[in-house]
């Protein structure tokens, strides 16, 4: 067993643990007996949950007053680190915060990284993390072959978050030392997109719509669909960056991972990088006028159609059922 | 003001990716070009200088094989200088070792007083580097900027958060790294491609910087498996007649979502 102890990089929002926080305690609890969450911000609210997943000790920087979480929980954690608690592996989410902790972090122990994960193992090779590539087609097993701390990141919904009854966790707060001029960036304002129905990567249905739509306006289809199911909408790269619907609505590669009960793909070719994002659906359904559409590999139900026709009925079917 | 613009030159992602079959590494060897995250940056870097009413806008790259073609379409678009790192030690690098690579050629280049980056390259898609070259060099950073301003000393940058994005103030000199979309990139003009062929491109290698290239190994990093991974099947593919949003109905119902 070369995992002793291992940390993990923890978050909340409105003082409740985030999912992908519990998928990585509960990985990580199935490799060590020892683990640790590391808060950037005030854990007060939600160190409960944190041990009931599998944290015995919970480190909190307490508020950060606006600071930048890269530059003060790596430097914090270094702090931690060269004080003679050297975890074996830091688990990190590859989330903005994540990702750039993570990549301080890597500078000040050089150390290398592997992002972009699937699966961790403790195996004969050493600490393994298992990344797909190629759109998920290849799957990457890499050891890391040099000391700890193993730095490692890894996608949303890798693992299934599960409570395992554990105590409340030991708090120990831990102060972010000067930054210098590091500290530079500061938030002085934070702006939440105001959305109704369920959030997208937790949506038991997403509708998705892409440049087959043909322009911003018919984006409403998809709205419409979505409410009347209950779902969230979503969006292809494509029509994110032709301004049609905010960023939030991206799914893929980089945007969100989604695994609902049904992914509905109206107007979408299936590039790879979209792919990546919605492969996990229990169920898929495709709307596509071009039969050679990639995304017809991986659905279910394919209709070779055209979107303007099919949506519009679709959706007052379901109308006059309700 | 003087921005340096970090780029990355990939092979055509229209074209599949493949490994080497004795490395696993991602194969590097035919035509590289720039990096679509990369022209925003490119474009976001001059767009800046003008309004700053001087300045220049440097590029740094580092690739195999003396490769210096989408550095040229940076140069076309209206940067003046180009740095390439290119040095076969360095194959196999991690994303540590090219943000202390790329770092050492903004010190040679003399620093600046504003360092973009795109956020992930297309074909690695690491999304470390922006952040460790701010680390090695001791600079703020502030990462997926979709918009950006400087006022006087300060920058001014929109940046995307989960829920929609933060306001963040930050001391310059900075490093940011930008999304798609922060700015429209300008297609460089007949005569900026030609102009661009006569602008300064130096080579340099990783001696010259003074940075021990860390292969694999030293990187501490060793692939151990390449496996295929279980491929999704495709289900029942029909030609809409009009009546296909009844079997998708039908579908919904037969799973109890409707």
């Amino acid at each position: 067993m070369t995992i002793n102890n291992i940390w993990v990089f923890a978050q909340g929002t409105n003082g409740v643990a985030t999912t992908g926080t519990l998928e990585l305690l509960t990985k990580a609890r199935s490799l060590s007996g020892k683990v640790t969450a590391f808060v950037g911000g005030d854990a007060s609210g939600f160190a409960a949950s944190l041990g009931e997943h599998g944290a015995t000790k919970v480190y909190a920087t307490g508020d950060l007053a606006g600071k930048l979480p890269g530059v003060a929980l790596s430097a914090a954690m270094k702090v931690i680190i060269d004080g003679g608690d050297s975890p074996d592996v830091i688990m990190f989410p590859q989330n903005y915060e994540g990702r750039d902790t993570m990549a301080r972090l890597s500078v000040k122990l050089n150390r290398t990284v592997l992002t972009n994960n699937i699966d961790l193992a403790d195996s004969t090779d050493g600490v393994v993390a298992t990344t797909p590539i190629f759109g998920g087609n290849i799957l990457v097993a890499t050891a890391f072959s040099g000391p700890g701390p193993h730095l490692v990141s890894f996608r949303p919904k890798s693992f299934v978050a599960e409570s395992a009854s554990g105590g409340a966790p030991e708090i120990v707060a831990v102060a972010v030392p000067e930054l210098g001029a590091q500290g530079g960036a500061r938030v002085v304002a934070t702006h939440t997109e105001q959305t109704t129905g369920p959030k997208l990567d937790e949506a038991a249905i997403v509708v998705s719509g892409g440049r087959g739509l043909g322009e911003a306006a018919n984006y409403s289809l998809i709205e419409d669909l979505a409410k009347l199911l209950k779902g969230a909408p979503g969006a292809s790269r494509a029509i994110v960056d032709a301004g049609w619907v905010p960023y939030s609505y991206q799914v893929g590669q980089t945007g969100k991972v989604v695994k609902p009960s049904v992914y509905i793909a109206a107007g979408i070719s299936g590039a790879t990088q979209h792919m990546v994002g919605m492969k996990g659906s229990k169920s898929i359904i495709a709307i596509n006028k071009d039969k050679e559409a990639p995304i017809f590999g991986i659905a279910d139900l394919g209709i070779v159609g055209d979107v303007h026709k099919v949506l519009p009925k679709l959706i007052e079917a379901l109308k006059s059922r309700s | 003001m003087n921005i340096i613009v970090c780029v990355k030159q990939i092979p055509d992602p229209a074209s599949p990716g493949a490994l080497d079959a004795s490395t696993h590494a991602l194969k590097r060897e035919g035509k590289l070009i720039l990096d679509e995250s990369d022209a925003y940056g490119v474009e976001m870097a001059l767009q800046l200088v003008a309004t700053a009413g001087g300045g220049e806008v440097n590029i740094i790259s580092m690739a195999p094989n003396g490769e210096t073609s989408g550095m040229r379409t940076a140069l076309a678009m209206g940067a003046a200088k180009g740095l390439l790192v290119s040095d076969p030690a360095l194959a196999g690098s991690d994303a540590l070792t090219t943000a202390k690579v790329l770092a050492a050629s903004v010190t040679k280049l003399g620093g600046a007083d504003l360092i973009i980056t795109g956020t992930e390259s297309s074909d690695g898609y690491t999304g470390t580097v922006p952040e460790q070259i701010a680390e090695v060099l001791g600079l703020p950073s502030v990462t997926f900027a979709k918009k950006v301003k400087v006022e006087g000393s300060v920058l001014k940058v929109d940046r995307q958060s989960e829920s929609g994005y933060d306001e963040v103030e930050c001391t310059l000199p900075a490093v940011i790294s930008v999304t798609a979309g922060v700015v429209e990139p300008r297609y460089p003009s007949f005569k900026g491609i030609m102009d661009a062929k006569k602008k300064p491109l130096d080579v340099v290698t990783a001696s010259d910087l003074a940075v021990t290239p860390a292969g694999w190994d030293a990187a501490g990093q060793k692939i151990v498996n390449v496996t295929q991974a279980e491929a999704r099947k495709a289900g029942e593919v029909i030609e809409d007649d009009g009546e296909a949003f009844g079997k998708i109905v039908a579908f919904l119902e037969n799973l109890k979502l409707i």
